[in-house]
């Protein structure tokens, strides 16, 4: 762990964005987790997805549960509002926020412990509800504060730090993310920013419930030969679907592969996804069709990565409910307590 | 790119701005972590082993080093490095005890000719040796120029004898009062070599109309100043005009300031900024309250029945040819002229060797300079060597002191029968400074604070005496705070490729966007890739071998703080923070006058 403050000094041609701010006015406090933590990288890739969206901070919320991944919310966004909910209780906080304050971006941050074990449930629920969010699993396989054990994400026959081999099969959040009807689904690397940043970028302005998991090596207790988690595995394995460059707005796009590489998918606010095809024939739109390219691939031993599923059309939990458009906080006392006579007529209906 | 190779000694070195750019190559940022401990002494032994005059150069240096320090590109302004010299000089113990100590005599004997600081830093180097040093000077006091030509006010006298006198305790023979006539003379004794440190003597003078009917009023800048110094003069008329724009313009109107000059003015040809004073020399002139006045060319020196009224100039303006040399042309305007009791003459310097026979197989070139070897600075006659201003024309002191240095090598060898082209390389060390998993036995911490101000004098009580110095030198808990400043460029970050997993955490906790991990080019093609593109072509890129993913480390060294955070983050210890020493070497071997 680091004890200095990270100097206030910066690169003197540092770029500014549309809102004047710099990256480095994205940051927060220096981390506390093991150098070379996978976690840390993420955290910079939210900073550069967060200050090339031009992201005001004050509009963004963040939210996480308990362990290691979800210490990193302190890392990231120093001026945006935080909450560090329970264990496993994260999505539930959030949809609970989401519902109360519509205007704000939400983002979860969670690790395959809090995600895939304890809060299970949560995380399904809030999934399956069609949530306006950006939740991020920062999977690396194993306890890390705990000091080394399997998680629910640990691949069956990988090995320990210590050698034991893993019995228990996996839980794949990404699958059981499409089959819950997640609306835009990634799998990225933490040790590659050039992917992951993109997709960040395209889930936050994505409408619905957006989840990315993202690989990030343990180094204390998850990088060694046997793992499946670690930078040399994942790196051998890694087989990248598509390409993402993230362009908003209306923009003219610049296509710069050879036709009929390139999926351009629209979405709600308008901008636009610029997707450069890896796979050949792979589809992101097509639900069915990814639940089973993911599948083959898996039992090949592949690390599928990249924008997986998109729903440029999806619908949100607001939508769905018809809740006023209005944040809470806004609504005048009119407006939050109608009256007797609102409710008589309430009970009337119900009769 | 090619895999960096920082085996030698000039890769790192040149990291370290500072010493890098001083000529005797002090090594800054190890004195300045020495002050900021409070161990004024051993940073004072640190400097004076290297520089020779801390007190003198921490009051009057040139500092070539501040314009390079890497602080003053990542924040307004660099460390104020020469000033934190002094504060170790003003703040040291007796260091009597720790000169070097004296050889029993070898049997040779140099001759210095002239007691400047060239001839001292010679002096110094060879008398613990062993040599029998003989040094001449046609002033009373040894100091050369230091003690004839910079003002009281910016150095105290005491500074002098004192630094002087930690040389010529050496066992020096100082032969003051004596000016050497003739070169030839001095051959025919028994000298085993000769060192000229002469300096630029002869000031330059102005030939106008005028000029010889007023010449009671008109003096030349450093003879006046020297005058000054030794108490020959002691007033100058109410109003004076300076003609000139060096360093020696500004110690000539700041001097008229406090011997009765009521209205002191500049008068340069130049424009304001091209002036050839030192940045704060010029700012320190103007809160005394003297004008500068720019692009005018002194046409005559006005006079009436044998005494001077004044100075006139025709108004120039500067134009450009399409090369971007810079020609000074009429403007039209009317000549304009200033009233005035005295000028001082400040136009520059020039060397004389009116005491050197042409016929002693010693060339001189073109401009009458003595043909001199630029890395051995020996003459054409074997045995009689060359530095300081007498070498290569004005420069400044610690030039002076960088040559003199090399000389004393030269002559080492030559008296021991060895090849004075043979230059040995400076020895170099890198430490790992790393003291626990993130403790570093130097403190990384970076201080945000902007350049302290050095306190000075009240400018009625400053302008009231000669001898009363402006400037008072930071104190303790200010030199502590500016030496924080310093961003410990010699602290070097070291990358050993075999132990990086690629893991990017370096890459995200740099707070300079140092260091980026892509596929290699060239350097044009590299430079403009990095994550913050490295647009200062002056200072390298540090280029790893290949690494696991086929990919490149580069760090841009240009504006890295040697924080060490990369290394902190680094899980490996692929990166690690290591000290660089570099060792000048002097004469008689690798850090000789330590001994």
């Amino acid at each position: 762990m680091t004890y200095i403050l990270k100097p206030q000094l910066h690169h003197p041609n540092l770029k500014t964005n549309d809102l004047g701010k710099t990256r480095r006015d994205y940051e927060g406090s220096v981390s506390t987790l093991c150098a070379g933590c996978g976690h840390d990288s993420i955290s910079a890739a939210i900073i550069q997805a967060a200050f090339e969206l031009s992201l005001p901070p004050h509009r963004v919320a963040k939210l996480s549960g308990i362990g290691c991944s979800s210490k990193t919310p302190d890392y990231f966004l120093g001026n945006s509002h935080g909450f560090n909910t329970v264990h496993g209780r994260m999505p539930s906080v959030l949809t609970g926020a989401n519902l109360a304050n519509r205007d704000l971006i939400y983002l979860g941050v969670s690790g395959d412990g809090d995600s895939a074990s304890i809060g299970f449930g949560q995380f399904a629920h809030a999934v399956r509800r069609g949530v306006n969010m950006t939740y991020i699993v920062e999977n690396n396989g194993v306890y890390g504060l705990t000091k080394g054990q399997f998680s629910a994400t640990s691949d069956k026959g990988s090995k320990s730090k210590k050698g034991v081999v893993n019995h228990d099969s996996a839980i794949d959040l990404v699958s059981v993310a499409l089959q819950l009807g997640a609306t835009f689904v990634a799998r990225s690397f933490s040790g590659d920013k050039d992917q992951l940043v993109p997709l960040i970028k395209a889930a936050l302005s994505h409408k619905g419930s957006a989840f990315i998991d993202c690989i990030s090596p343990c180094i204390q207790f998850n990088n060694h030969a046997g793992s499946t988690k670690s930078f040399d595995y994942v790196r051998e394995h890694n087989e990248a679907v598509n390409r993402l460059d993230y362009v908003v707005g209306r923009d003219p796009i610049e296509v710069d592969y050879e036709p009929g590489t390139n999926t351009l998918v629209t979405q709600h606010d308008g901008s636009v996804l610029n997707l450069h095809k890896l796979a050949a024939h792979y589809d992101p739109t097509d639900r069915i069709a990814a639940m089973t390219y993911l599948q083959q691939r898996q039992a090949a031993g592949e690390v599928v990565t990249g924008l997986l599923y998109v729903d440029p059309t999806a619908e949100d939990l607001h939508e769905n409910l018809e809740t006023t458009s209005t944040p809470l906080n806004s609504l005048g006392t009119a407006d939050l307590v109608p009256g007797s006579a609102a409710l008589a007529r309430i009970n009337a209906g119900l009769r | 790119m090619q895999r960096t190779s920082i085996a030698g000694p000039d890769y790192f070195h040149k990291v370290v701005d500072c010493q890098w750019a001083c000529p005797a190559h002090t090594p800054v940022p190890e004195y300045i972590r020495l002050i900021a401990d409070g161990r004024y002494s051993d940073a004072y032994m640190v400097n004076w082993k290297s520089n020779v005059f801390p007190g003198i150069l921490g009051r009057t240096c040139d500092r070539p080093c501040e314009p390079a320090c890497r602080r003053g590109r990542v924040e307004d302004e660099p460390v104020a490095i020469c000033r934190l010299k002094r504060v170790a000089a003003d703040n040291k113990d007796d260091i009597t005890a720790r000169l070097p100590e004296v050889a029993p005599r070898n049997g040779k004997k140099v001759a210095l000719v002239g007691a400047g600081p060239s001839a001292l830093t010679v002096a110094r180097d060879l008398a613990p040796l062993g040599y029998h040093v003989v040094c001449y000077d046609a002033d009373a006091k040894g100091g050369g120029m230091i003690r004839s030509q910079i003002p009281r006010f910016r150095l105290p006298e005491e500074v002098i004898d004192e630094e002087v006198g930690y040389i010529t305790s050496l066992g020096i023979e100082m032969r003051l009062g004596q000016r050497i006539d003739s070169l030839k003379a001095l051959l025919d004794e028994d000298f085993d070599a000769v060192f000229v440190g002469t300096g630029a003597p002869r000031g330059r003078d102005l030939d106008l109309p005028g000029r010889q009917e007023a010449a009671a009023n008109i003096h030349i800048g450093i003879d006046w100043l020297s005058n000054v110094s030794f108490g020959h003069i002691t007033a100058v008329g109410r109003r004076v005009i300076v003609l000139g724009g060096g360093n020696t313009a500004m110690d000539c109107c700041r001097t008229s300031r406090r011997l009765g000059g009521a209205d002191v003015k500049v008068i340069v040809r130049s424009g304001f900024d091209e002036m050839k004073a030192s940045p704060w020399e010029k700012e320190d002139a103007i809160h005394e309250d003297i004008p500068i006045l720019n692009f005018l060319v002194p046409k005559a020196f006005t006079h009436e029945n044998g005494k001077l009224t004044g100075v006139t100039f025709e108004k120039v303006e500067a134009q450009y040819d399409d090369k971007g040399r810079r020609r000074l042309v009429a403007s039209g305007e009317p000549d304009q002229h200033f009233e005035c009791d005295d000028v001082l003459v400040a136009v520059g310097q020039e060397n004389a060797f009116p005491w050197i026979e042409r016929d002693l197989g010693l060339d001189f070139d073109e401009w009458d300079m003595p043909k001199v070897d630029p890395v051995s600075f020996q003459s054409t006659r074997p045995g009689v060597f060359f530095g300081g201003d007498a070498a290569f024309g004005p420069k400044n002191i610690i030039w002076a002191v960088a040559q003199g240095h090399e000389a004393a090598i030269s002559m080492d060898r030559f008296c021991q029968g060895g090849d004075v082209s043979d230059r040995p390389e400076p020895g170099v060390t890198l430490v790992s400074q790393k003291m626990g998993i993130h403790e570093w036995s130097y403190d990384n911490d970076i201080s945000n604070d902007h350049r302290f101000r050095v306190p000075m004098r009240e400018k009625e009580a400053a302008l009231k005496d000669i001898r009363v110095e402006v400037e008072m030198g930071f104190d303790q808990a200010l030199g502590f705070k500016e030496a924080q400043r310093c961003l410990n460029c010699d602290v070097q970050t070291v990358f050993a490729e075999p132990l990086c997993i690629e893991c990017d955490a370096c890459v995200d906790i740099c707070p300079v966007d140092c260091i980026t991990f892509t596929d290699n080019g060239e350097e044009e093609d590299l430079r403009a890739r990095l994550k913050a593109p490295a647009l200062n072509a002056d200072q390298a890129l540090y280029v790893s071998a290949e690494l696991k993913t086929s990919r490149v480390m580069v760090k841009d060294e240009d504006v890295c703080l040697h924080c060490g955070l990369c290394a902190e983050r680094c899980p490996t210890g692929a990166w690690d923070m290591q000290r660089f020493t570099l060792e000048m070497t002097h004469a008689g071997g690798t850090g000789a006058c330590g001994r």
